[in-house]
């Protein structure tokens, strides 16, 4: 015997016999979403090693935009082959759910993505440096703000063209997020979108300071709110011995019926399912922005570069609360009536105290910031309704929002002064003289935030309170209309100042976009205007992937 | 009836949405263009607008006429359902009728400054007509709406363009300069707002809650006006009390600040103010209706256990409203917030003719509406044209007026006079039918409203002599009279306040018959022997009225 086969037999022994090793098994067209969006962020990475400078910004352009609209594609073949429905069924060995509401979260997510890579490819607003047309990241991230390395790399016209791949990397964790079945699966997911999007809020082209204390700011939070994810998921770990959704939920229906006995102290212990599902909660809730555990979202918002702002607060909420949705729904029904009442609470304090600070507010991307977390509150609303209705009506609410969101973001990086973006609301007053289709489209999307008919803002809330409506969460609803009329206050003043001020001499002016912004926007009018006047389709649409599979 | 497929009642909405669209499309440079444009859409909207008054039969059978109905939101239970009754009908043509003349009143009131910069991009004038034109297919659609969500979503709607006419466009009189004068008016648009948003959005709850009754009682959630009527009367649908009553102050709430009733009134005097006496005009004379339209269709027909069980409160708060608002107008300083006060009282003459639930009541409070809007529309319209000429709206400031312009005192002397409900024109009729309605059932109460129409001899009276007679004033002396388009937008109003005040006859047959509809929906039967019999069966009511209200009182 040669001493290499030696080595061999005795590494053999000691394992299994090799055929007995299950070989997992995947449905790669079932997961073919997600694979080419993480296939394509991969080429995406190669795209930076290989491919020289100049060609980068067009060959990453184009492959986000092709990988996006391939996945969404994806996303239409499963959902109208029926996954969404009748062969709705657990992918990859349990870990994926291939659902209605995934698929249709999915759906959401790629297309807030698509419109997303437009903002972020935009190269036209900020003035050209050195000859070169720049985007809003930074042209060297590394670079210390203000120093010599950083003047000589955005002399040499450099940029960040590393945003593209990374903005594809945190589109597949958002994708497995609302899809994962296992507490595992979620974490990984979690932290899969968590850690691009950290890196992403760094990138600011200007105000880099305020930009990195932001990202700072997130990761020290997430890191936080990921710690308590995951202590939760080994609580729930610890009392049910199993992390699929589907055998947590066993366990707190039934009861444990064999026991672990490495996990004999605690399996079935309620204590433990309950500070456990809290503390996964809380992760959850920290992502959704609910108060009280808010406070990274207006430093975060205001200081990531405003494309980014855009596409995280459309996508990750989107992303976020289809998870909440599977963990609620799916593990934690059985205990309803103990997690029921906290919601109510957070509900009602993340409406009001939302609405309630964004009035204060004189940065308008603060006031967007509280503004989302007052509609994290509205979308808990109809999450709180533990009805079909409830989840068809939350997951039109997250549609309907996205792309407002991502629209109102695109017209904050038109209005610029000297120093870039004005965000400083003063600045924004009588933009509605300079430019009225600008502030006409931005009266739009306020309109919509707070819920005027015709909007896709009034359906969605309506769609929301109806559902915690008839789940007999009637006081809720009043709460939320009378956090509703608080919102539309600010909301109103910012259309005040633009359409009803004198214009200031030294204001900002409107920069003229290219047609990627250009069409972002649109987008986002034409959906909120569609959404608000013929809902039906679109709730159609919820409403069949209304169900969760198990 | 030949062609029922014809969606005359969709048209009528969306002419003046069209007209809307085009004016708002059209270049800078083409202002007179954009007037022309937003003249004609009203006008052939009015044109429509009669059509359907011809073509609805006052005596046929059905609560509705001209109805459509179309699948639209079925998630909600939402359907595209329109219907005219009665009312409806008489307060369409007013808005139409109303329309081209607010229109020709605010001929230059949207042209931009002379000593503005040109700028190709900032079109106030254009802005100015479509958002008039847009308010009002928002309140005809609002008019024609049986579904309670159709009507919502316009109800609600109809604010925004509201708010920018209110916020965006000011008659330069106000005595301040034009920073601050910008910003009074931004604060009163948003008061504006504020209020009728908050009013809206606690409808809104009702609305959701009205639903939610429906979809647990019904299998499906339905906002059909109709069939809900239908489903209670036949006892598939049933309210507790509790949910009627909280469900009824949803609705009524919002309705009552839009009236406006007092206490929720106190937007009205500030937007009126601030606004162009064209913009004014619209929210008293049109936009307001349909807050006490409402109270009507909805209000009393959805749940009308619980409008009476809140009429004592109702009555109480609009006859406050009558002499509050009476007594705060003789006490203004300035011309239109004195006619805003003015319509806070005659609102109040309104709601107490609603909720006084009989046919001469009910009738008298449609009739009213509709005199309200003519003659609210005469006068602002001449103290606009009156302000204009003088650049401020203190009444202190002029003095003579009729010396030197004697058609515009003459014209202005006659809303006036209309307004105090002088005999001879139209609110006269409306007025005393409210009276009588109101003291038929409740003398008390319609004893002291009457107090109201004393006040409002006094304040137009006072205001009269106070601006058009005595001494002239030295800035009064050199006013021009009536321009020929003023006599244009006011010679038409006047005569039809002294046609209606003489032959209100094509009036009340109109509404007449959609009162007792929503009389005997309500149950309610006028205190007196030779009534119809048209109630729900299997009530006693009928027999005594009288003493079930004292009871009810009581409570």
């Amino acid at each position: 015997m040669n001493p290499v086969t030696d080595v061999h037999t005795l590494w053999t022994t000691a394992a299994e016999v090799p055929g007995r090793i299950p070989a997992p098994h995947i449905e790669y067209a079932q997961i073919s979403p997600t694979l080419i969006v993480f296939g394509a962020a991969i080429v995406g990475v190669l795209i930076e090693a290989f491919l020289p400078r100049r060609n980068r910004y067009t060959a990453q352009l184009l492959l986000s935009v092709v990988a996006l609209a391939a996945a969404f594609a994806a996303v239409i073949g499963l959902a109208a082959g029926g996954f969404a429905t009748t062969k709705a069924h657990l992918a990859a060995m349990g870990a994926l759910a291939v659902d209605g509401p995934a698929l249709f979260l999915q759906g959401t997510i790629l297309l807030v993505s698509l419109v997303a890579v437009f903002t972020f490819a935009e190269r036209r607003l900020d003035p050209a440096a050195h000859g070169k047309r720049v985007d809003s990241f930074a042209a060297q991230a590394a670079a210390v703000p203000g120093g010599a390395a950083e003047q000589a790399a955005v002399k040499a016209g450099f940029a960040t063209t590393e945003v593209f791949p990374i903005l594809l990397f945190a589109v597949g964790g958002m994708l497995i997020f609302p899809a994962a079945n296992d507490l595992l699966t979620l974490f990984v997911a979690l932290e899969v979108f968590s850690l691009p999007l950290y890196i992403l809020c760094a990138l600011a082209r200007r105000k880099r300071l305020l930009s990195q204390e932001a990202a700072l700011k997130y990761f020290l939070l997430g890191a936080f709110s990921s710690a308590f994810l995951l202590f939760g998921i080994a609580l729930l770990y610890g009392y049910a011995g199993t992390v699929t959704y589907a055998g947590i939920a066993e366990v707190v229906a039934d009861g444990a019926k064999q026991i672990d006995p490495a996990l004999a102290g605690t399996m079935g212990n309620d204590a433990l399912l309950l500070i456990g599902g809290a503390l996964a909660l809380m992760g959850l809730l920290f992502k959704v922005g609910a108060v009280p555990f808010h406070m990274w979202t207006p430093d975060v918002y205001q200081g990531a570069p405003t494309p980014v702002t855009g596409f995280m607060a459309a996508a990750t909420k989107v992303a976020a609360f289809g998870a909440l949705l599977r963990l609620l729904y799916v593990v934690l029904p059985g205990m309803r009536w103990d997690w029921r009442p906290v919601m109510w609470g957070v509900a009602i304090v993340t409406m009001l105290g939302g609405a309630i600070v964004a009035i204060t507010q004189s940065d308008i991307k603060r006031l967007l910031a509280y503004s989302s977390i007052a509609h994290a509150g509205f979308i808990l609303a109809g999450v709180l309704a533990t009805t079909r209705d409830g989840i068809s009506s939350v997951l039109f609410y997250l549609a309907a929002y996205s792309f407002v969101t991502l629209g109102a973001f695109a017209v904050v990086t038109l209005v610029r002064d000297a120093g870039g973006e004005a965000t400083q609301l003063s600045k924004w007053a009588g933009l509605g003289r300079r430019s009225p289709l600008v502030a006409a489209v931005f009266a739009v999307f306020l309109l919509a935030f707070a819920g005027i008919p015709l909007t896709s803002g009034f359906a969605g809330k309506f769609a929301v309170f109806k559902a915690a409506a008839q789940s007999g969460a009637g006081w809720l609803v009043v709460i939320g209309v009378l956090s509703s009329a608080i919102a539309a206050f600010f909301y109103i003043r910012v259309i005040v100042l633009m359409f009803f001020h004198e214009p200031k001499a030294d204001g900002p002016t409107v920069a003229v976009p290219s047609p990627l912004t250009t069409t972002a926007i649109a987008i986002g009018v034409v959906v909120t205007l569609v959404l608000g006047l013929a809902p039906q389709y679109f709730l159609d649409l919820a409403g069949q992937a209304g169900t969760f599979v198990r | 009836m030949a062609d029922l497929s014809f969606p005359l009642l969709t048209c009528a909405a969306a002419l003046p949405a069209v007209g809307a669209v085009a004016t708002a499309a059209l270049p800078a440079a083409r202002r007179t263009a954009a007037k022309w444009v937003a003249l004609l859409f009203s006008v052939a909207t009015f044109a429509l607008a009669l059509v359907i008054a011809f073509r609805f039969d006052p005596g046929a059978k059905g609560p509705f006429q001209l109805t459509e109905s179309h699948a639209w939101i079925a998630d909600f239970g939402v359907r595209y359902e329109l219907g005219v009754d009665g009312i409806a009908v008489a307060l369409i043509a007013l808005t139409a009728l109303l329309i081209p003349f607010v229109i020709l009143a605010g001929w230059h009131d949207a042209d931009p400054l002379e000593e503005a910069r040109p700028n190709r991009r900032w079109r106030p004038t254009q802005g100015f007509f479509a958002l008039i034109l847009a308010v009002e297919a928002m309140v005809i659609l609002s008019f024609e709406a049986t579904d309670v969500f159709l009507f919502y979503l316009f109800f609600e709607a109809m604010l925004i363009p509201m708010y920018f006419l209110i916020g965006g466009f000011g008659d330069g009189a106000s005595g301040a300069d034009e920073g601050e004068a910008a910003a009074r008016r931004a604060s009163a648009a948003v008061k504006f707002l504020l209020y009728n948003l908050a009013g809206g959005l606690i409808m809104l709850a009702a609305v959701i809650g009205l639903y939610a009754v429906t979809a647990d009682q019904l299998g499906t959630g339905t906002f059909s006006l109709q069939q809900i009527v239908e489903a209670r009367a036949s006892g598939h649908l049933t309210l507790g009390t509790g949910t009627e009553r909280l469900l009824f102050l949803g609705f009524f709430f919002a309705f009552a600040v839009k009236a406006p009733l007092w206490p929720l009134h106190t937007w009205l005097p500030g937007a009126m103010g601030e606004a162009t006496s064209p913009v004014a005009v619209l929210i008293t004379a049109v936009v307001d209706k349909v807050g006490t339209f409402a109270m009507l269709r909805f209000c009393l027909q959805l749940f009308p256990e619980a409008s009476s069980w809140a009429t004592p409160a109702i009555l109480v708060l609009a006859l406050i409203s009558i002499l509050y608002g009476a007594l705060l107008a003789v006490a203004q300083r300035d011309i239109k917030r004195l006619i805003a006060y003015a319509s806070i009282s005659h609102f109040g003459f309104i709601i107490l003719g609603i909720f006084a639930m009989t046919s001469q009541g009910q009738g008298g409070a449609t009739l009213y509406m509709v005199n309200h809007g003519i003659s609210t529309a005469a006068l602002m319209l001449v103290a606009g044209f009156l302000i204009s000429r003088r650049g401020s709206r203190l009444i202190a400031d002029y003095g003579g007026v009729q010396k030197a312009a004697p058609l515009l005192a003459g014209t202005f002397l006659i809303g006036g006079l209309a307004t105090l409900s002088l005999p001879g024109l139209a609110p006269f009729v409306s007025e005393f039918l409210v009276l009588v309605g109101t003291f038929s059932r409740y003398p008390v109460i319609g004893v002291i409203a009457t107090a109201g129409i004393v006040l409002a001899a006094l304040y137009v009276l006072v205001l009269y002599q106070r601006t058009m007679t005595g001494p002239p004033k030295d800035e009064v002396r050199a006013l021009p009279d009536l321009r020929v388009r003023e006599l244009v937008v006011v010679g038409p109003l006047i005569a039809l306040l002294l046609f209606l005040g003489v032959y209100p006859k094509p009036l009340t047959d109109l509404v007449n018959p959609a009162v007792d509809h929503t009389l005997s929906v309500v149950d309610k039967q006028d205190p007196k022997p030779e009534v119809r019999v048209d109630a729900v069966p299997g009530h006693q009511r009928a027999g005594h009225p009288a003493h079930h209200h004292d009871a009810e009182a009581a409570k």
